[in-house]
């Protein structure tokens, strides 16, 4: 099977700190590290599994972003995929979904050859989950979201069994190929990374990314090894639509951001004390708040 | 024309929870605008499902009844939202911020190059000035557009809340969780209009390409969203077997247990516990906060509860910011004696 695994780099929101954000109320990058988004992770072990049983399948990352996001295909890498693309570009910063999954199905038309796409169900920096069902729309395909596990596969027929998360339950659907997948934080974790491939790719780099000094040993490097050479695409590559891309193809435009100040209430402090708790404890029952 | 619309999520034959909230928002939303509230029911053997709808104050109910049509799949739902929005040309859309609504809103969106803007916490409608250019001293070109959507809601990690406008495209459209806004009903004879459609019209045959083998579908695991009293545990119960002991202290006080995402992260409780922007909405009269801190998205789920009590050996946590009572200290020390104490003076 020909499988494509959907990537992001974020912000690990996760754990914000009181740091994260500066006095002058703007994100403090420094203070986040930047992952690979957890539920990507959960999309990629999924793809593994379609891998271990389709030998000969091929696992091809892509990801929008800076140049440092090639970090992810290198993890992707280690842990089994076949090949990266990291589409970057000056002209795509701003973009909102809309625009993330034009340019992303862009990439993905370049690529061509797929039976299956496979992402996270949502970012941990946005929480939409909107990137995924829009390359769907876009490429004509349709989708499966909010999927737990890729039950079966039958390659002659087309086809493809899923069991996916509804509100309240579970659900099993069949759906012919190609079609795109979002998978679940609940879903199977991703394997570790592979000692004898983080050897092989550790060196697997985009353009972007090496420096000028460096060039000439990349070169070298690359013509003996061509697979350290991770793909990287601009907007022109993948013939994108200027209207359509970066903040001129987001209809979508903050207004406002505000930083969350609290607005302080007239409150009773009190210690834990067993006088205060049980003095607490009268008051609410007296007043008929509890009980 | 330029109405808004709700797309109303159909269980069986009911309509959800969301969608009749959004029902109540959108009417009052309309009415700010001075446009029509209309609403979209797709499903099958839906004969009757006005009134379901209807006593909000919806104006016109845009039926879609057929076979294939429930159980809800991507293709025939997009194709159906679709191509009645190229006809009508509405200039609000909502939808829940549930499985259906997050797998159907972006595909429309970007079916109709419109904005979409997932898990708003409030809505409302304002101008907007945009800059559109500089002029030929640099100075900025503004471009001023009225009565625009705000979608707002908070973001990265919760440090920040944005609000978000689609000046240029239509529909506006925006998700929003259930129990984030309250149903009311607006007249029991609210005498809007019924209009069946063709649904061969506006889904060709090629649309049916999902097909649902099982589904099992359970009622609400926990009555969190509508209980008096909520007991709700964070990060700082330290443990699973420490947050263990807030379902005894619910259970003797009579609420119901929930959690912030730092706990359910931590595998303290299930999911299904989860408070906040991207979990339940709650507002009972008395919520228990356990050694949560109090990231906005939490109190996102939380703020209108009627008396806050906060537990925390950190003075400065930002819940306490919004409680009424704070008591300083250890929950591990301080859950057992409200227990204690509340068996010994209940009677």
């Amino acid at each position: 099977m020909k499988i494509v695994v959907l990537a992001k780099q974020v912000p690990d929101t996760r754990n914000v700190g009181p740091d994260a954000m500066t006095p002058e109320g703007t994100v403090n990058r420094a203070a986040l590290p930047a992952v690979f988004n957890p539920e990507d992770l959960n999309a990629l072990e999924q793809a593994l599994r379609l891998k271990d049983q389709f030998p000969g399948s091929t696992i091809s990352v892509v990801t929008m972003g800076l140049p440092k996001s090639a970090e992810v295909i290198r993890e992707a890498l280690y842990r089994g995929a076949d090949e990266g693309y990291v589409v970057t570009d000056r002209c795509l910063g701003g973009a909102d979904t809309l625009a993330t999954s034009y340019t992303l199905s862009q990439a993905i038309r370049k690529i061509g050859d797929f039976d299956i796409i496979l992402g996270g169900r949502q970012a941990i920096d946005g929480d939409t989950a909107q990137v995924g069902p829009q390359i769907a729309e876009k490429l004509g395909l349709t989708q499966v979201t909010y999927a737990e596990e890729i039950l079966s596969v039958d390659t002659d027929a087309r086809k493809i069994v899923i069991k996916r998360h509804i509100d309240g339950g579970v659900e099993t659907v069949e759906a012919p190929l190609p079609l795109v997948v979002t998978v679940n934080g609940s879903a199977a974790p991703c394997r570790p990374r592979n000692a004898k491939r983080v050897m092989k790719y550790k060196n697997a780099t985009v353009i972007a990314e090496r420096s000028a000094e460096d060039a000439a040993k990349y070169d070298e490097l690359i013509a003996k090894k061509p697979f350290l050479n991770i793909t990287q695409w601009g907007a022109s590559d993948i013939e994108a639509d200027p209207a359509q891309i970066g903040k001129a193809g987001s209809p979508t435009n903050v207004k406002a951001v505000q930083n969350i100040v609290f607005k302080a209430k007239d409150s009773r402090t009190m210690t834990s004390s067993d006088s205060d708790v049980e003095g607490l404890i009268i008051e609410l029952l007296n007043e008929k708040i509890i009980g | 024309m330029n109405n808004v619309f709700v797309y109303c999520e159909i269980e069986g034959t009911t309509v959800a929870d969301v969608s009749i909230e959004l029902l109540t928002k959108g009417r009052k939303l309309a009415n700010t605008l001075g446009v029509q509230l209309e609403c979209i029911c797709a499903g099958s053997g839906l004969d009757g499902v006005e009134k379901q709808v209807m006593k909000y104050g919806v104006d016109c109910v845009h039926v879609f009844d057929a076979d294939g049509l429930f159980p809800y799949t991507s293709n025939p739902h997009t194709a159906l939202v679709v191509n009645l929005f190229k006809e009508e040309q509405p200039q609000i859309c909502l939808m829940g911020a549930t499985v259906i609504g997050r797998d159907l809103g972006p595909r429309v969106s970007s079916a109709l190059h419109s904005g979409l803007t997932a898990d708003c916490t409030e809505l409302e409608i304002g101008d907007f000035d945009m800059t559109v250019g500089r002029d030929e001293n640099n100075m900025p070109v503004k471009k001023h557009y009225e009565q625009q959507l705000y979608q707002i809601r908070p973001a990265f990690g919760g440090n920040i809340v944005a609000t978000i406008v689609n000046p240029e495209h239509r529909p506006q459209m925006a998700t929003v969780r259930s129990g984030v806004m309250k149903a009311e009903v607006l007249d029991e004879n609210y005498n809007g209009k019924v209009v069946k459609h063709d649904v061969a019209k506006y889904v060709p045959e090629t649309e049916y390409v999902v097909k649902v083998l099982e589904r099992h579908v359970e009622a609400a695991k926990n009555n969190l969203k509508g209980a008096p009293i909520v007991v709700a545990g964070g990060y700082g119960m330290g443990s699973k077997e420490g947050f263990d002991m807030l379902f005894e202290l619910a259970k003797v006080i009579h609420g119901e247990v929930g959690a912030s995402r730092a706990a359910v992260d931590a595998g303290f409780c299930d999911h299904s516990l989860q408070i906040g922007q991207t979990g339940v909405t709650v507002r009972p009269k008395v919520y228990i906060a356990c050694g949560i801190s109090g990231a906005i998205q939490h109190v996102a789920g939380m703020k209108d509860s009627g008396i806050i009590i906060s537990i925390n050996n950190d003075e400065n946590a930002p819940i306490n910011t919004i409680a009424d009572y704070i008591i300083n200290g250890n929950v591990e020390e301080v859950v057992p004696k409200l227990i204690k104490y509340y068996k010994k003076n209940s009677k």
